[in-house]
């Protein structure tokens, strides 16, 4: 029995269409990505089944969702929908608002219950009050919590942190990690928030104009040189999986162990052996054809292999890197001639700033 | 004041019209209601102008049509006069029909716009709780949309007590049937019984002013919607 | 309310008369009128109501000039009242009430009153109709009043007495004789023609009134009505009078 999402979409709106085919892991966080009108809302509202496509088909794992012919409704899906909006009933308590939906689950299908979402997401202090009186982080973590209590197969949210502050947002983080390990509840997430994506992120589906531009594991995906339309210049850039190798105290340094190499970090409070995850913008790496003899002050130095080039257009040019996993260097196009790189060519990638996602 | 000089059988019609006229008309408008506030057909607005009708109409163009519809060879009278043996002119049933179809709109309309102000949000969050769309309705759109309900029963109920033209034409003037009160104040004024038609307006304008003040008193203290 | 405009003479023309005229007489004024203005190139106006309404309305300076009433009460009323002017009160027409149906086959004599079961039985608001007053009247000399009340539905007017019978919304009703001899309708149906005696003679009697004493040709017009020509016209009509 295969743990998969299996959906097909078409949809065709005046100036606006849909048209997607995805196979997704039913587990974890997949997030799906992309500016504004590229679709995602309207591709979570096909999984949840507030939108029909007209001829879709949308299966989870042994279930059937849409299909030729077979079409489940929204209530009758054990799907959990969160909004932008927190969309708290403003007639019923907060804890009524809760077990709105868990009041409709039949109990031998109830595998969450109101003491441990409560706790999982700090809501204990909350259960009193009366919806108008929350902030917009109390009020989104309720929508959370409330949308866990229908024991959903699948999580939805839809840009659930747009309306919020940094601060807000942060708070929240976490929380929505512990719904994936403590509830082990899939998630599909829509953002267009490169922060979120990162922090969250496993799976990865990239959207533009209504179709999937890609999807993947997020190392994969986000060192896809493609993805500067959508990332935008400033964010393009590898997403790396490291662990903590150990502590310098001497120079209040941190190593990384990526691939078998090193990555110096400034000194983090995380123990050794746990995972640590870094982007690395594309900006910030530089190439070198020869190895550094100890003659640069950039003490992240890994070696590669070029992996593809870029389109050429203006001045600069993407090179996606294969240091065991995709790293994505910005060159100028000069550069580019003087070095004369090739595919398949040994580098060596000069990594000037490395940022911690934590 | 000597109550024998007051009749209070046309009071009680009334209060009997009114209530069930509004009963009724409560449960087919609400559909009536939620179907306009929704629909994007474009019959919508053919419906909400045929809705709108008795609002301008004079009464006597509606008691005419009635006086047909309900008689014995009318499209409602001729059925119910054949399983019952007479029609539907000149008797309490047939007021009441009569009523609902006059005070439709002032039933219908507040609906509508309550609906249309709690709009989908409410029950596409329902639903994606499990509720089915008859669950929603009871239970999270029905609430929001009080302020609405309350409306709708009181300017039904107000409507119908001051309901003239139409009784005039249809009811035949029966005490005890179809003689309510705003007829019992026309006959007392027209043979100048100046007192007891002093009496019944006096209490007809006394009672539908508590009614509204109360009404609006309810209204302040229920908090505003927020989605 | 009919306006008749046929000719205009510039003497009539500062006076327009309104005649106030009871319901059952409304058709049979008509034609009189029509040919009074042919003769004689005056302008009238006409109100038609239930005698009670329009009894109220002159008291309370509704601007008739004439009444014609359907009974002798309300003008009586209205001479001593000072309204009406002394002097100028008499007996028009005497009405006869007939029981009558829409159904041809309903009604074979009184014998169909007392078989009543499930029909409705219209008559005239007997306080402010009198065809109404006559028809209550009846009901209580032939001893069917309470018997009979349960299936009664009133007419605001005889005019619509009669139409509540007409659409069948009633199965019988007691309407004036004129309304169904009424030569433009020709009414078809059954009736039965009341007996005088069961109920008041319906003396119809017309009065001046004040408004109209400063009008020479609103008294004009009342001669008129004596005329053998409105005589015939009121004859065709079912109407008796006096004489007879």
């Amino acid at each position: 029995m295969k743990n998969l999402l299996e959906a097909k979409f078409r949809m065709n709106y005046p100036g606006f269409n849909l048209d997607v085919e995805l196979n997704l892991p039913a587990k974890g966080v997949t997030v799906v990505f992309g500016p504004s009108g590229s679709g995602k809302t309207t591709l979570l509202r096909c999984l949840s089944g507030l939108e029909r496509a007209p001829s879709g088909i949308l299966k989870l794992a042994d279930q059937v969702w849409q299909d030729e012919g077979i079409f489940i409704p929204i209530h009758q899906r054990k799907v959990g929908l969160v909004f932008q909006e927190s969309r708290l009933f403003p007639h019923l308590s907060i804890q009524q608002n809760l077990l709105y939906g868990y009041q409709r689950t039949q109990s031998v299908e109830r595998n969450l219950h109101l003491d441990e979402v409560v706790e999982v997401l700090g809501l204990a202090a909350l259960l009193k009050r009366a919806p108008d009186k929350l902030s917009g982080g109390e009020k989104q973590r309720v929508a959370i919590g409330r949308a866990l209590l229908t024991s959903p197969k699948l999580l939805l949210m839809d840009e659930p942190l747009a309306s919020l502050d940094m601060q807000r947002k942060a708070e929240i983080i976490p929380f929505i990690k512990r719904i994936e390990d403590e509830f082990k509840t899939p998630i599909i997430y829509v953002t267009h928030s490169v922060d979120e994506v990162l922090q969250l992120v496993d799976t990865m589906v990239i959207l533009q104009a209504g179709k999937v531009a890609n999807f993947g594991p997020v190392q994969e995906v986000f060192s896809d040189v493609q993805l500067r339309e959508v990332l935008g210049e400033e964010q393009l850039g590898a997403v790396l999986e490291t662990s903590v190798a150990g502590h310098d105290e001497e120079f209040e340094l941190t190593r990384l162990d990526f691939m078998g190499q090193t990555l110096n970090v400034p000194k983090q409070n995380i123990d050794v052996g746990q995972n640590l995850r870094v982007h690395i913008h594309s900006k910030d790496v530089s190439l070198s054809t020869a190895p550094p003899a100890g003659v640069t002050s950039v003490l992240n130095i890994l070696q590669a292999k070029v992996a593809k080039i870029g389109t050429l257009g203006g001045y600069s040019v993407d090179i996606e890197l294969d240091a065991g996993r995709p790293i994505l260097a910005t060159i100028t196009r000069k550069s580019l001639a003087n070095l004369n790189l090739k595919p398949g060519q040994p580098v060596y990638a000069h990594i000037k700033a490395i940022k911690m996602v934590h | 004041m000597d109550l024998p000089l007051i009749d209070f059988q046309p009071i009680w019609l009334s209060l009997q019209l009114a209530g069930v006229t509004v009963l009724i008309l409560l449960v087919w408008a609400t559909p009536l209601a939620w179907w306009l506030a929704h629909t994007r057909s474009r019959f919508r607005v053919v419906v909400e102008a045929v809705v709108a009708l008795p609002l301008v109409l004079p009464p006597t163009v509606l008691g005419f049509y009635m006086l047909i519809l309900l008689g014995p060879h009318g499209w409602v009278g001729g059925p119910v006069q054949a399983l019952t043996g007479s029609a539907l002119s000149f008797s309490f049933a047939g007021l009441v029909f009569a009523s609902c179809i006059y005070s439709l709109p002032f039933v219908v309309q507040p609906l509508h716009s309550a609906f249309e102000s709690v709009g989908k949000v409410p029950l596409e969050t329902a639903q994606s709780l499990g509720a089915s769309r008859l669950d929603a309705f009871f239970s999270v759109i029905s609430p929001l949309a009080r302020r609405g309900y309350l409306t709708a029963v009181v300017l039904g109920f107000a409507h119908t007590l001051g309901e003239f033209g139409v009784v005039l034409m249809v009811g035949g003037n029966i005490p005890g049937k179809t003689k309510v009160i705003s007829i019992e104040i026309y006959d007392r004024v027209e043979v100048l019984e100046y007192t007891q038609a002093h009496i019944l307006s006096a209490g007809l304008l006394l009672f539908s002013f508590l009614v509204l003040v109360m009404v609006y008193s309810i209204n302040r203290r229920l908090p505003v919607q927020v989605t | 309310m009919v306006i008749c405009l046929l000719g205009v003479s510039a003497s009539a023309w500062a006076e327009d008369v309104h005649v106030a005229v009871a319901s059952n007489f409304l058709n049979p004024l008509k034609e009189i009128v029509k040919r009074y203005e042919k003769d004689t190139g005056n302008t009238l106006i006409l109100i038609s109501a239930s005698t009670g309404k329009l009894y109220a309305q002159a008291r309370h300076g509704a601007p008739f000039d004439i009444l014609l009433a359907a009974d002798a009460k309300r003008p009586a009323l209205l001479e001593q009242e000072g309204i009406g002017v002394k002097g100028t009160r008499f007996t028009y027409a005497i009405g006869a009430l007939v029981l009558w149906s829409a159904d041809p086959k309903k009604i074979q004599g009184v014998g169909s009153l007392k078989k009543m079961d499930k029909s409705k039985l219209a008559i005239a608001n007997p306080k402010t109709a009198p065809y109404g007053r006559a028809a209550e009247q009846t009901l209580e000399r032939l001893g069917l009043w309470k018997k009979l009340r349960p299936f009664l539905v009133q007419g605001e007017n005889i005019s619509q007495t009669l139409q509540f019978v007409a659409t069948e919304n009633a199965g019988l009703g007691f309407v004036a004789k004129s309304q169904v001899e009424d030569p433009r309708f020709r009414l078809k149906g059954s009736r039965w023609e009341v007996p005088a005696s069961l109920h008041d003679p319906v003396s119809q009697q017309a009065i001046l009134l004040r408004p109209g004493q400063a009008k020479p040709a609103a008294k004009q017009f009342l001669a008129y009505l004596k005329s053998s020509a409105a005589k015939t016209i009121m004859q065709s009509y079912g109407y008796r009078f006096l004489e007879e």
